[in-house]
Order: C-alpha cells, then structure tokens, then sequence
C-alpha cells in the first residue's frame, strides 16, 4: 500500500485527500483483528456475566478484572514492550478501548486506569519512572488514577490552588489540596498530581498512596457508572520526593492537555464501543417484541432508529480509526519510544488536538443517541430498572461531560485551528482569501461531478468546505480578536468542522470498500453516506447562516448569504428506503451492521 | 512428546442465532461469526499443558477453506507451536469419513505420538476422533477429562462416566483422545501470542501434497448425504417460548407456577 500522507491537524478543512490517505477499518490487519477478538474473548468471559457485581462497585472484583486484562496485554497497548507492555500502535488501543467501551463502569475504570492515569508516565517520564511505575500498571497491579479537577477548577483546570512547596532539605515537595470527582479515587495506587510549585508554576507530580498525607474521601453517588469509584482525593503535606516530578516544574500544563488530548480519542473509541451495544440490544429487542400482531422492528419508525443509531456509529467508528492512523503515521516518523525525549511527545499529542477533540464530542453525543433511542425502542421496558437499559442511559450521560466537556472541546476545535492558521501552520486563511477572489460560486452542475461512486456526496462535502471558510472568513472578519467571547458562534463552526470531519471519514470508507470488494458489497456502506450526507448539509446550511448573519450585514451578507444557497442546492436523496435496507440488515445480524 | 490437535472452524453460536436456510440446503450463512470450535479449544489447552510439563511441540490441522486459517492462527497465539492447514477443492462435500481420510493422510506426512480433537463440533457429528483412530489403527479414548502422562510409552486417561462417576484407564502411545469441555480452563490468547504468530507462515497442503485420490474424499467420496436441513414441527406437550430472555424467564416462571412446578 502506498505510504499515507502525513497531515497537520485541521489540514483536512483545507485539502481534499486521497481515498488512499484516510484509514479505514476495512484495512485492519491480521494482528488487529486477533487482537480484537482476544478483548472480546476477555469481555464476554469475564466482563458480561459479572455486570451486576461490577454494578455493587467491588473494589475486589474491577482489581482482578483489571488483573486478568494484564495478563492478556489489554492495559499495555501504549507502554514500550521494555517496561512490560505491549509496545502497539493506536489502532489496536482504539480497538481495545472499542470492545471493553460497552462495559461502562468496568470501562470507566480501564479507561482511567491505562489512559490518563498511565499515560502522563509513558510520554513524560524519566527512565527511572517508567521502569518503577509502567510494568506494574500494565499488569494491573497497580490502578492509576488522574488528579486535575479542583473545586474551583473545572474546566478552568489552571486555576488549580493545589499547591507543592520544595522541602529545605531539597529532597521532597509537600504537595496541599484537594482533587474532586477523582476515578479510581478509593482504588488507585498511584495518582498524577498536578499542583502549583510556590503557589504558581504549574507541575505533574506521581504520588503513591502510601506516601504520607494521602487520603480518599467518601465516595460520590452518582447518576450512573456505579460500578466505579469517584472520589475526592486529598493531599495533607503529602510528601512526595523531588524524583517524583514528572516532566518539568512550571511545565504540568503541557502534561495535562495533551494526555487529555489522547484521553478524548479513548473515550471516543470507547463509547463507540458503547453504541454498536446498543444497536445491538435495540435490534434483538425489536426481533422479540411484537405489538399488533408484528415484531415492532417491522415498523417504519422502529426502522428509522436502527437505521439511525447505525450510520452515526459507522461515522463514529470511521472518525476513530482514521485519528488512530493518524497519530500512528506521526508516531512512526519519530520512533516512539522509552528514548523519544518528552518535549517531542508533547508536539506529537498535541498534532491532531482537534481531531481528538472531535473524536471525543462527536463520538460521545452519538452514545447519546444511541441509548435515548435505545430505552424508545424499548419503551416502559427501558425505563425501569429490572432491564439493563435504563442503567446504560445512565451510565452514557458521563461521557459528555469528563475529559473536558463537549463545550469547552467545541471551543478547542474552531479556536486550536483559528490559532495555527494565525500562526501559519494551516493555510486556512489563503483558503479564505481564495474564496473570496474566485467569484465564480459553483451551483450544482451534475456535469461538473466527479465520475467516481459517490461523486455527488463528495462534491457536497467540498461545497461544505466551502461554505465553512465563507462563515469562518466573515466572522473573523467582524470579532477579529474577541472572536473567543463569541461562544455561539464557536459552537456553531465546530459543529460545522464535526460534520465535514465525520462525513468525509465515512465517504472515503466507503469508496474504499466498493473499490475492494465492489458496490454490491459496500451497499450499506455507501447508503449510510447517501443519508448521511443528504441530512447533513441542511444543518451545515443553518449553522453557516446563522454565523454569517451574525458576523455581516448589508450587501455583504446578502452576498454570502446568496452564495450559501447556490452552493447548498443538490438533488435529494429517498432516506426513506436507504434507511429501510440499513434496519433490515441490523435487524438480521442483531449487531452493528458494519 | 509430540502432540497434534484437530480444530475446527465453525459458527459462533453464542454470537449468532443460528437459522436454516431457505431451501433447507444449509444454515444461513450470511454475516455469521466465527470461531474455533469449543471442544477443541479445551483441547489445545490441554496440549498446551502437557508440552509445558514434559516438553515436544504441539501442533495444530484444520480441514477447511482458507478462512479456516484463521483459527489455526488463534490457537498458535494461544500457545501451538505450528499450524497446518489442509485445504483442496476436492475436500469439499465430504462427509465424516472423508474428513477423517485427509487427517490421516495429513498425519502420515508428520510424527505424532499423541493426538487430540474435540470431543464434538458445534456443528458436528462427533465421529472424527473414533474414525481416525480406526483408520490409523491407534488406541482410542472419547471424552476424555483427565490426561496423566506416565512416560513417553503410557498415558492414564479419565473419563466421566453416566452417573457421574470417573473412570480411568491406562493406554499405549501413539493414540487418539477427543476431549471433554471443562477438562481444563482454556487460557486467553494474549497480545504478546499474538505478535508472535501474526507473520508466520501456515502451510497448506492439498490432495498432492498429501498424496491423497480426489475420488476417495469431497463430494465423491462421501457415503453420508445430507437430505435436509430443517426445524422441527412442534410435538404434542410442547411449547416454544417466545421473546426476550426476560421474558421467556416470566412466562417459565408462570407455567411451572400454574403447573405445580414450583410453589
């Protein structure tokens, strides 16, 4: 296979890439689908017929859970073989994160536990604290738990009052404060701290619990992953020795954000998991149940909802894989390693910030799809709690608030790329300007289409594109610097970026799949993106407008405001019937239909 | 001690619902999972567990389509130390002794002291390990649940017994043993066994290879035709619940209830 190209992150609002630059699932190879398989082996051993006890939160149970998944190799996918784990590529820790995502509580306390609980060593550890700390958190011997959130610092993490004061002896800090909502709180053997040197340089430390000064608090009753621990986590001159600083002192921001950078791809693999469960449920459950005489998946509407729940998750699971492959391109350009210095890990995080940040909102608002049309599929029966449904809804509603809330990751997503296009990493102002100058606005124009399969969709994308860049271009336009005060209309480009991101994902998928193994094949696959693409440029259309009309007025808005409409107009698509083959086809496997 | 295993490639029947097909030829068998089959995943671990403890090598045949690869492949990740996979378009349509006929002739081109197979498949009829046995004029044991190896010339054999009582034999090597489920606790395949085998060659071997005539095994060669595939229509007395498992476990509840099954 031809090499992919390397991509700056964001660069895909400003390029079209080639079929052969975008992974797709379909591509897994031999060792990635034996290393799904053995997660699934362990889930369907060890984690499913244990839901129940999991639930009655059993410190004893998830630690021997956690061991068993050690054994396998599932808590090791990112540490280097020489510090005992498995030393693999993000694909297959998507893949793992993606089966045991369907576990909730369990999947709360993997995912902390090998994410940012174990990560923060991986890319910022010296040598002498990987080789202490990684081999026995990739045995699951030790649990490892994340301490950024304060009382009074939320999504504002640097307003932390945490704070680490240097010993006069030199040898250790005396770290004060306290962490909330911490998971794995009860659990963990080891923390990552962070707190501020002298009341203000921010720093990583890892603390174990048997230093002096430790404690957990009560744990919190929360709305679902009750299986879970959640607890404050409290440091009273907790003495942690100066080896014991991770990174640099001052430096604990480039730690924080750019493992949350990886956290947010995990948790969008993980609850991607999460809804092809659901489909899963929701299309036995209409196989079983009849009313008037039918199964309920019969009916159109129940149809509707398969169908629905299926095609966001193949766009979920299209965006997963596609960022995995991405992160591993710009790995391997560096040899990823014990030796790679941790400044250079902190650029590689940092490459596809945006594209994790879009993993994590899109992927998590599709769970939420899934389990609310879940419990509908299901009725009174997904709404009380003798059926498992309930719990799931629960359970789900966490993953839209943690790892940075999808509104502070909507913020990131327009403002990270705003930031690199000032800063001339991503020509997306040229792109603007280009605009602009070519007054030749292209109305829909069937000659002028790619001949390929799917050629309008593709040529819709495009037009998206552009008309992200027009709003973009008149925004800037008018806030120029207080552009960041203006949060609605942020909001409403990152919900512009996150559709063009997740349609272009699973149209190159599915071009690519009709090319392996022919259309009649990829039939699923090519009508998930016919309705996609057909419900989704509607919604581009409003959101742009509502930018513009907020941004321009005069003639300038009518003019742009003209050239939206003549770039929107295309031919629509029978979702109807496309929906119907898509319900069928889940309603006859019983599983995600991809 | 060398030892072979006979796997076998077939539907998941915890991950599928299995149905006949429309002109009762077969069962569907579009989107269907599979994995190796059960029996012989205890068989291998079993394998695994005699290597360890006096030393060989194990190694692990399927008869099948090149699908059927992928799980020799998985029970080398688990611990098999090779995998040979006989495969020819002339295998196709046979029947149990036809199957039997190509382990054998595969088994002839290696050395074996001691051979293992499920004692059953998901979707078979529990003849292989008898037949080859037969063919290969070895002892044989069927559902075998405990294996003691005494040298390299004697094994002590358990097998449960109606009843549930055990009973334990003592047996010459070579031989042909079909194993039990729950004689072992079958280990997971870990990431590391992965890595180790995801690049190794299988090989595969054809009706030349292992010098075998097309017309004694396939469709030719099969004695056993299979007429129908089909459910059967309900008996007298019997019911078929229908629904979620929830709810089959209440409509249960409230027959036994009703019947004086339970009080």
């Amino acid at each position: 296979m031809a090499e992919r190209k390397l991509f700056t992150g964001g660069e895909f609002l400003v390029t079209e890439p080639r079929s052969d630059d975008v992974f797709a699932p379909e591509e897994m190879t031999r060792e990635h689908k034996m290393i799904y398989a053995a997660a699934n082996d362990f889930v369907k051993r060890e984690i499913d017929p244990n839901i129940a006890q999991i639930e009655e939160k059993s410190e004893a149970l998830t630690r021997s859970l956690l061991k068993i998944a050690g054994e396998i190799g599932l808590n090791g996918t990112d540490i280097p073989e020489e510090y005992g784990g498995e030393g693999m590529d993000k694909i297959s820790t998507g893949l793992v994160s993606d089966v045991i995502g369907g576990t909730a509580s369990f999947a709360v306390s993997h995912s902390a536990h090998t994410g940012i609980g174990t990560l923060p060593i991986v890319y910022f550890g010296t040598h002498e604290q990987k080789k202490k700390y990684l081999p026995k958190l990739a045995a699951g011997e030790w649990v490892a738990a994340y301490c950024l959130t304060e009382p009074n610092a939320g999504s504002d993490a640097l307003n932390a009052q945490t704070t680490a004061q240097l010993s006069d002896d030199g040898k250790y800090y005396l770290l004060n404060g306290e962490k909330i909502y911490i998971t794995n709180g009860a659990w963990a053997d080891i923390f990552i701290v962070y707190a501020k040197v002298d009341g203000e340089k921010f720093t990583g430390f890892i603390v174990e619990r048997a230093f002096p000064g430790v404690s957990s608090g009560v744990e919190e009753k929360k709305m679902g992953i009750n299986g879970s621990s959640t607890t404050s986590v409290v440091f009273k001159d907790c003495r942690v020795p100066v080896e014991n600083v991770l990174f640099e002192i001052g430096k604990g921001h480039k730690i924080a954000f750019n493992i949350l950078n990886i956290g947010r791809y995990k948790l969008g693999a993980g609850v991607t998991g999460g809804s092809k469960m659901t489909i899963a449920e929701a299309s036995k459950y209409a196989n079983a149940r009849e009313q008037f005489g039918k199964t309920i998946g019969s009916f159109g509407m129940i149809k509707n909802k398969l169908a629905d729940m299926s095609i966001r998750t193949f766009m979920a699971e299209s965006i997963i894989y596609r960022v995995a492959a991405m992160m591993d391109d710009r790995f391997r350009t560096s040899a990823i390693g014990a030796k790679t210095p941790a400044t250079e890990n902190a650029k590689m995080l940092e490459a596809y910030a945006v594209e994790c940040s879009i993993a994590k909102v899109y992927c998590s608002e599709c769970l939420d799809l899934c389990v609310d049309e879940l419990v509908q599929v299901f009725g009174g029966n997904g709404y009380v709690a003798e059926y498992p449904i309930e719990r799931m809804y629960r359970d789900a509603r966490i993953n839209r608030i943690f790892d940075g809330t999808n509104e502070i990751n909507r913020l990131l997503i327009p403002g990270t790329i705003l930031k690199r296009a000032l800063q001339g990493r991503l020509s997306l102002f040229d792109e603007i300007q280009k605009l602009n100058n070519e007054n030749n606005v292209y109305s829909f124009d069937p000659t002028k289409l790619d001949a390929a399969l799917l050629g309008i969709q593709k040529y819709m994308l495009t037009t998206c594109k552009k008309i992200l860049l027009i709003s973009v271009g008149a925004a800037v336009n008018k806030f120029l610097d207080s552009l960041a005060e203006e949060q609605e209309v942020l909001a409403m480009m990152a919900d512009i970026i996150m559709e063009i991101f997740a349609a272009e994902s699973g149209l190159v998928r599915a071009q690519k799949h009709a090319a392996a193994k022919g259309e009649k094949k990829a039939v699923y696959h090519i009508a998930a993106v016919k309705i996609y693409m057909n419900d989704m440029v509607p919604k581009v259309v409003h959101w742009a407008k509502q930018i513009l009309v907020a941004s321009a007025e005069g003639d300038h808005l009518s003019d742009r405001l003209a050239v939206v409409n003549k770039l929107s107009a295309y031919p629509p698509v029978d979702t109807i019937k496309l929906r119907r083959l898509i319900a069928e086809k889940v309603l006859k496997t019983k599983r995600y239909p991809f | 001690m060398e030892i072979l295993v006979c796997i076998k490639r077939v539907p998941d029947t915890a991950e599928n619902e299995i149905e006949v097909n429309r002109d009762g030829s077969d069962i569907e068998r579009d989107d269907l999972v599979y994995s190796v089959n059960e029996w012989d995943n205890y068989a291998v671990e079993e394998a695994i567990q005699i290597r360890d403890k006096v030393g060989g090598s194990i190694t692990v045949v399927s008869v099948g389509d090149e699908d059927a690869e992928e799980v020799l492949r998985r029970e080398m990740a688990m611990g098999a130390d090779k995998g040979i996979l006989l495969s020819d378009n002339a295998f196709e349509g046979s029947d149990g002794e036809g199957v039997a006929t190509i382990l054998k002739a595969g088994i002839e081109k290696g050395n074996y002291d001691l051979i293992l197979t499920g004692a059953q498949a998901d979707d078979g009829a529990g003849q292989i390990g008898g037949m080859l046995a037969a063919m290969l004029d070895w002892p044989y044991a069927s559902l075998v649940n405990i294996i003691d190896i005494v040298d390299d010339k004697t094994i002590k054999v358990g097998r449960e017994i109606a009843g549930g009582n055990q009973e334990m034999n003592e047996m010459d090597l070579p031989c042909v043993l079909s194993i039990q489920t729950g004689i072992n606790e079958p280990r997971y395949v870990g990431i590391r066994g992965i890595r180790k085998v995801a690049s190794m060659e299988i090989p595969m071997l054809g009706v030349k290879d292992i010098e075998l005539l097309s017309e004694s095994v396939g469709k030719s060669g099969a004695k056993v035709k299979r007429l129908d595939y089909f459910v059967p229509e309900l008996g007298e007395g019997a019911e078929i619940l229908e629904g979620s498992t929830d709810e089959i476990i209440d409509k249960l509840t409230e027959l036994l209830k009703a019947k004086g099954g339970i009080k």
